[in-house]
């Protein structure tokens, strides 16, 4: 684990910072007048270890923790971003055990044993993912918020296609689906790019499937 | 989000066990459904059931020439399987046409039968809504109402089942299979699992409380050409507003059911009967009695085109 010793200040850093100053000043007055639901229940913690980008990692953490939450809070790896929340935006998407998800819909303590591999994992910028070096390559981003969910999911997507994953444009259910556009954009479609850099994030993935396939 | 206490089930039986004798608890398959209730305070399940490594993951073949679905074998893993996809081609298109793949990757058979409505009023903690809070009224009726239910509804709940899985396993006449807390198994027919509003809009299935669904089977294949067609705001990545699950035999006749108009996936005898008379037979009988709203009155018209659409191109790949 990244000792917070470590870090490097971030824009990221300041404007959290700020954020905690801002809510520092309410503080008091939320606390002179206690929410009127009852007792609040203390949090329930719990052990999980995980191999994430091959290292282990043992965490203790609150079973409310999601596995998003757990990799950017707990292990400071904050390549994966948290969008919407709520498994809409496919920002948050990294691949566990061999299969992307949206790690922002999952409890890390669900995830004793697994191996997860996120944006870091996939690549380094001195040694960079195909699929990594082919987004730098085609600008298949614009503000770069979404870029690390796009990348992991694209990965997935070329690995889903050799498995023989079916999709809802491919049309004989009973052959294996070609490398076409209209494939591609179909099984992208889980990560929203608000940009929309789309067409460069396609070709960025058409030129490394065009590699492998 | 509310604490809450996790633990791993050991065997299905256990599971349930579990689930009755603990208040608050819930069973968290994928979790892309419960997380998300439990994230807007919807759902505050105290305890968690992981239901993950109880081994419900395998698709098997039943005696009787059907396959055995395991509850959690995940909808990608579903919707990719050969025999799946040779026998059962409809149950695979609707699963594709659902979610992201992400989604599908983690969501599971289980999960999915259940996942609740999407009406925005039930999701907005802030607004009336029986299905939440029984007894607090309806948003919806009298609200923005275009993606609500036309048939079956009641003065309590007009929400829609959101399923696109459900609606394939309607037309392939699926059983599910259950472990009570007590350790009994029981089957129920598809038909009967899910439940219309009524008065009591919260309640949407038969499951008695613990309840763990541990499989569904579909009886031997029936052939025909099998479509899914989902109509939805987007090309992809979009709920359905109306969805038909189609199967046509080569005499004329088939099976025919209806996502995104009622509170369950919709089928109706009379409408299977009137299918060889055609798409306006068939969408009459199936929504006879219709409630629409002043904002859903078009899935009316909606739900004949898309039948009329899906006839066609199944008559025009059997040609
Ligand atoms: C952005 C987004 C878009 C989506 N789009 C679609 C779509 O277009 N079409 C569609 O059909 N779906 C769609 N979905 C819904 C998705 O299909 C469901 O979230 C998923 O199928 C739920 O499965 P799960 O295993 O994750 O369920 P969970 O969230 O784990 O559980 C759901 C419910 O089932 C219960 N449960 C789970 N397993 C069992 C069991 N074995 N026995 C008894 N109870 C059990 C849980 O207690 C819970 O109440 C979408 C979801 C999201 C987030
Ligand atoms: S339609 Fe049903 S789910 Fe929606 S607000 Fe009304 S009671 Fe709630």
């Amino acid at each position: 684990m990244v000792a917070t010793s470590e870090w490097k200040f971030t824009r990221r850093d300041v404007l959290k910072l700020g954020a905690v100053s801002m809510s520092a000043l309410a503080i008091p007055r939320v606390m002179a007048a206690p929410a009127a639901t009852g007792p609040v229940s203390p949090p329930v913690m719990a052990k999980v270890a995980m191999e994430v980008n091959g290292k282990p990692q043992a965490l203790d953490l609150d079973t409310r923790t999601t596995l998003l939450d757990a990799l950017r809070e707990h292990m400071h790896l904050t390549g994966t971003k948290k969008g919407c929340d709520h498994g809409q935006c496919g920002a948050c998407t990294v691949i566990v055990d061999g299969r992307r998800i949206n790690s922002c819909l999952t409890l890390a303590v669900m995830h004793e044993g697994a191996k997860v591999t996120t944006i870091e994992g996939l690549g380094t910028p001195d040694k960079m993912h195909p699929m990594q070096a082919a987004f730098v390559k085609h600008d298949g981003y614009q503000c770069g918020y979404c870029t690390p969910g796009q990348i992991c999911s694209a990965v997935a997507v070329l690995d889903e296609m050799e498995r023989d994953i079916p999709s809802h444009v491919t049309g004989d259910l009973k052959a294996k689906a070609a490398v076409t556009r209209m494939e591609v954009r179909e099984r992208m479609s889980g990560n929203i790019c608000r940009c929309g850099a789309y067409s460069n994030i396609h070709d960025a993935i058409e030129e490394v499937a065009g590699g492998t396939a | 989000m509310k604490p809450f206490a996790y633990e791993r089930a050991s065997s299905p039986k256990d599971a349930a066990a579990k689930a009755a004798k603990t208040p608050g608890a819930k069973f968290i398959a994928g979790g892309t459904n419960l997380l998300d209730l439990m994230k807007i305070g919807v759902e505050e399940p105290v305890h968690l059931i992981d239901v993950n490594g109880l081994k419900l993951d395998t698709i098997e073949a039943t005696d009787d020439g059907g396959v055995r679905i395991g509850a959690l074998v995940r909808n990608t893993e579903l919707a990719a399987d050969t025999r799946i996809r040779r026998d059962y081609p409809l149950l695979s298109r609707a699963l594709l046409a659902g979610a992201s793949g992400q989604l599908r990757n983690k969501a599971t058979t289980a999960g999915n039968l259940l996942q609740r409505t999407r009406c925005p009023y039930f999701y907005d903690t802030n607004q009336p809504c029986n299905k939440r809070l029984p007894g607090s009224g309806c948003a919806a009726i009298g609200g923005f109402s275009r993606q609500h239910a036309i048939v079956g509804v009641s003065k309590s709940c007009i929400a829609t089942h959101p399923s696109d899985m459900a609606v394939a396993m309607r037309a392939l006449d699926a059983t599910v299979e259950t472990v009570r807390p007590d350790g009994s198994t029981r089957r129920i027919a598809i038909a009967d699992f899910h439940t219309l509003p009524g008065t009591t809009p919260n309640v949407e299935t038969v499951l008695a409380h613990g309840e763990l669904i541990t499989a569904v089977t579909l009886p031997r294949p029936v052939g025909g050409v099998q479509l899914y067609h989902k109509v939805r705001d987007r090309a992809s990545y979009a709920f359905a507003l109306v969805s038909v699950a189609l199967i046509l035999q080569p005499d004329g006749g088939g099976r025919v059911a209806l996502g995104g108009v009622a509170h369950k996936p919709w089928r109706k005898s009379d409408a299977d009967a009137a299918l060889p008379k055609g798409a306006k037979a068939a969408s009459d009988a199936l929504l006879a009695g219709a409630e629409t709203t002043h904002d859903n009155a078009f899935k009316v018209t909606l739900v004949e085109r898309a039948l009329a659409a899906t006839l066609a191109e199944a008559k025009e790949t059997s040609a």
